[in-house]
């Protein structure tokens, strides 16, 4: 492996030239007068914070209601380009689900020595309170969201995995709403594939999951640590397009074998709980005792079939970033088929040979916490001073197994707004990959842009925005 | 619905009529001010604006004695104030926030706006804002909201429980608001011809925007009795206490009949509506007017806690 610095690969751009998808928009941001375009701008943010799709930041002063950053400039996707993403994205759907089917049951790819075992069971996020169970329709992670990184016209790399409860697909769907009602005349030039049948099919999908004791129509929530959770807004968001309840702990009760809401009309069952609260948070009698945010009993009644929980508990221990590496082989193994989409070459410090690389070319590469997200804990080496580096070399011989390293991948870049115009600006995109009885994914996703020049830390928390993301009807 | 979405969405309807009437206080106590008074001077009727509100005492902490400048301030952009127009703004806001899927669009449009757009009147500097702007933009904002639900909510139980927490608010809010002028309206009081009964009368009406409706509903000379009767008693006018409770009445059968089963809390509210049936302005004079408003702001709150326990609280059947 090398870490060799490629050049950036712009999207829109082939030289001098326009790339064919771009033509139309490039053309209309020619015509765009300037004020008209910081008019728009203003007028997308009112848009934002009148429906209220902010994220929440408490603990740092200032207005807790921030608004993420939107670049009224789309992302473009053709539909051959998408036809790729979108068969391996549904092939590492089903695989990552046939992994944690497989290591909460008979563990034949620990036993077939395809993946080490300590890498799955002294995982933080291998559940006991799984093991041996089967969830409705082996499926596992209901909701799984591939991070994608692009560095050339047929090169994606799959950056991670979120098999618990990725987030951020609001911003996909409102993106689109808003553009669509700015602009129009950009959807009637441009045949743009629709993506606001996500809800649907997220209901679609939750309710295919059903228990086995469920008679009727399902009573699917979605349970959310309430209103403080930074992404509350998407919570109430996506009950408010499936027409379910949004609930809290507090409204839900356990008694006999069933989940029960508190309703004005008197106890109602629940059959199927979305939830965006983290594992150790769902039972106080099972995991965190202090949790006020989950259901004392709950896993009892999830164990003995009378609820359904999306993601399962213990899901998790899929994406983890030490278990990534090993998605290709999981690819092979569970469907025997070749992986469509390339994860980027990662080195595990927990190797020995591997932990001498990276501590050598430590200023080439990205270092990555096992465990972390956010883009917290994390060294990009090429953007990182002397100390900095020599602080993480330091924490990496303490712990190495708690490291992974990437080379700095040149990430695609697409046309930006900024000041003079516009500018090319690293982006990477996040689709949606809903897993019930079918595996479902709307043509499109969330496109995170890292707006600072020359920055490659896209996560909202650090000064990243979101573009709409067109995929081109064929 | 979730019992935790009745309730949010009932102290969002309790807290916007709460705006609205401190609204009205601020607008009839600076107008006040621009009256001369008899016995020279200018008139000066804050504090019994502040008592309409029971703040007068944590208002003289904070500020000393009253003048018009610092009431505003306190009325209008006090957070330490729990019946300011903004903590009442932010309060119905936060509780419609919580319960979003439960609103339409456009109310929550209109809700979320109104707050939007008072931290944008917070950075204005006090000077440059007139209180009429202030008492304006805080009556438009709720009826721009309570608009909103009348047009487009969908008429399930969410709406009925928004609409006992109007009713139960604004009931509250009119027996507060004569009680502190209960005495201008005392017939062994009454200072007949004065002039001073007169203005205190066209007041307590301005205060629920009820001086047309008083011309319009009796004729011949104002009087005390009329006045009780317009607000207490009489159906036509919409913050008197009969519309109030008959609209809480109303709700609640919406309710039951919705569900299917009746409740402690309709009953409640219907044998307050056959007290208020029952009685004449007569009656109410004899037995005292300001013993009468306190009972029925009492058991005003007794239904508002009936609905809380039937209802809201979500206990376990």
């Amino acid at each position: 492996m090398s870490a060799k610095q490629a050049p950036i690969f712009n999207e829109m751009m082939n030289g001098v030239d326009t790339r064919a998808a771009y033509q139309n928009l490039e053309q209309w941001y020619r015509s765009m007068p300037s004020e008209l375009r910081s008019l728009k701008q203003s007028e997308a943010e009112d848009l934002f914070r009148r429906v209220g799709i902010t994220f929440a930041v408490y603990g740092e002063g200032g207005d807790p209601e921030r608004l993420i950053p939107f670049d009224m400039f789309p992302r473009v996707l053709t539909a051959s380009e998408w036809r790729k993403l979108d068969r391996g994205i549904r092939q590492r759907a089903a695989a990552l689900n046939a992994f944690l089917c497989d290591v909460y049951g008979r563990r034949e790819i620990i036993r077939a020595g395809r993946i080490p075992e300590h890498l799955v069971t002294n995982n933080e996020a291998y559940e006991k309170a799984a093991i041996g169970f089967m969830p409705p329709g082996g499926v596992f992670s209901h909701i799984v969201g591939v991070d994608l990184v692009r560095t050339g016209p047929d090169q994606f790399y799959v950056l991670e995995d979120n098999c618990r409860t990725p987030s951020g697909v609001s911003y996909m769907l409102q993106n689109r709403e808003i553009m669509m009602r700015m602009f129009p005349q950009l959807f009637m030039e441009n045949r743009i594939a629709p993506v606001d049948g996500y809800a649907g099919l997220l209901k679609k999908t939750l309710g295919s999951v059903a228990p086995k004791k469920c008679q009727n129509e399902p009573n699917i929530v979605i349970l959310t640590p309430g209103q403080f959770n930074s992404a509350y807004y998407e919570h109430s968001f996506l009950a408010d397009l499936m027409g379910v309840e949004l609930v809290e702990g507090q409204d839900l009760f356990v008694e006999g074998d069933f989940v029960w809401m508190k309703t004005t009309e008197g106890p109602k069952k629940v059959d199927v709980i979305y939830r965006r609260i983290d594992d150790s948070f769902l039972d106080p009698l099972c995991f965190r005792p202090d949790s006020m945010l989950g259901v004392p009993g709950l896993m009892n009644v999830y164990r003995s079939g009378g609820v359904t929980i999306c993601s399962a508990p213990g899901a998790g221990v899929a994406d983890d970033k030490a278990i990534y590496t090993y998605v290709p082989e999981m690819i092979r193994f569970y469907l025997g088929e070749e992986p469509v989409l390339e994860n980027v070459p990662t080195w595990q410090c927990a190797k020995k040979d591997d932990c001498k690389y990276v501590l050598e070319h430590l200023p080439k590469l990205v270092v990555k916490e096992v465990h972390g997200s956010g883009g917290y804990g994390m060294l990009v080496g090429p953007k990182a001073d002397k100390s900095t580096i020599e602080a993480f070399e330091a924490k990496i011989r303490a712990k190495p197994e708690n490291y992974i390293a990437q080379p700095t991948l040149a990430l695609s870049a697409c046309p930006t707004f900024v000041e003079e115009g516009i500018a090319p600006r690293h982006v990477d995109l996040r689709p949606y990959c809903l897993v019930g009885e079918k595996i479902e994914l709307v043509p499109g996703g969330l496109t995170r842009v890292a707006l600072t020049e020359g920055s490659l830390v896209v996560n909202s928390s650090q000064g990243g925005g979101v573009k709409d993301t067109w995929v081109l009807a064929e | 619905m979730l019992s935790r979405t009745a309730d949010h969405l009932y102290w969002m309807a309790r807290y916007l009529e709460r705006a609205e009437t401190t609204g009205r206080l601020l607008e009839v106590g600076a107008r006040n001010a621009l009256l001369p008074d008899p016995s020279g001077g200018y008139r000066n009727d804050w504090e019994a604006v502040l008592q309409a509100k029971g703040t007068l005492e944590p208002f003289r902490e904070k500020y000393g004695e009253p003048n018009q400048r610092n009431i505003e301030t306190y009325m209008f952009f006090d957070a330490d104030n729990p019946s300011s127009v903004l903590s009442c703004i932010n309060a119905a806001r936060e509780n419609g926030r919580v319960v979003r899927t439960a609103l339409t669009a456009p109310v929550w449009d209109a809700l979320n706006g109104a707050y939007q757009e008072l931290k944008q009147l917070q950075r204005i500097e006090r000077s440059k804002l007139m209180t009429s702007e202030l008492t304006d933009w805080t009556m438009r904002n709720c009826f721009l909201v309570k608009g909103c639900v009348q047009a487009t909510q969908l008429r399930n139980d969410g709406y009925d429980f928004m609409g006992i927490g109007t009713a139960i608010e604004r009931a509250d809010n009119t027996a507060r608001l004569i009680d502190v002028k209960y005495y201008v309206l005392l017939p062994s009081l009454s200072y007949v011809g004065s002039g001073l009964d007169q203005s205190q009368w066209a007041l307590l009406l301005q205060s629920m925007t009820a001086q047309r409706a008083f011309n319009w509903t009796y004729t011949g000379e104002i009087t005390a009795q009329k006045i009780a009767h317009l607000l207490i008693l009489n159906r036509k006018f919409p913050r008197s206490l009969r519309s109030c409770v008959q609209w809480t009445c109303d709700h609640l059968d919406n309710i039951a009949e919705n569900y299917q089963t009746g409740s402690r809390a309709q009953e409640a509210a219907h044998q307050l509506l056959d007290d208020l049936l029952n009685v004449t302005v007569d009656d109410i004079f004899d037995e005292g007017l300001h013993e009468f408003l306190g009972r029925f702001m009492a058991r005003n709150a007794g239904l508002a806690n009936t609905v809380q326990d039937v209802y809201l609280h979500g206990i376990p059947a």
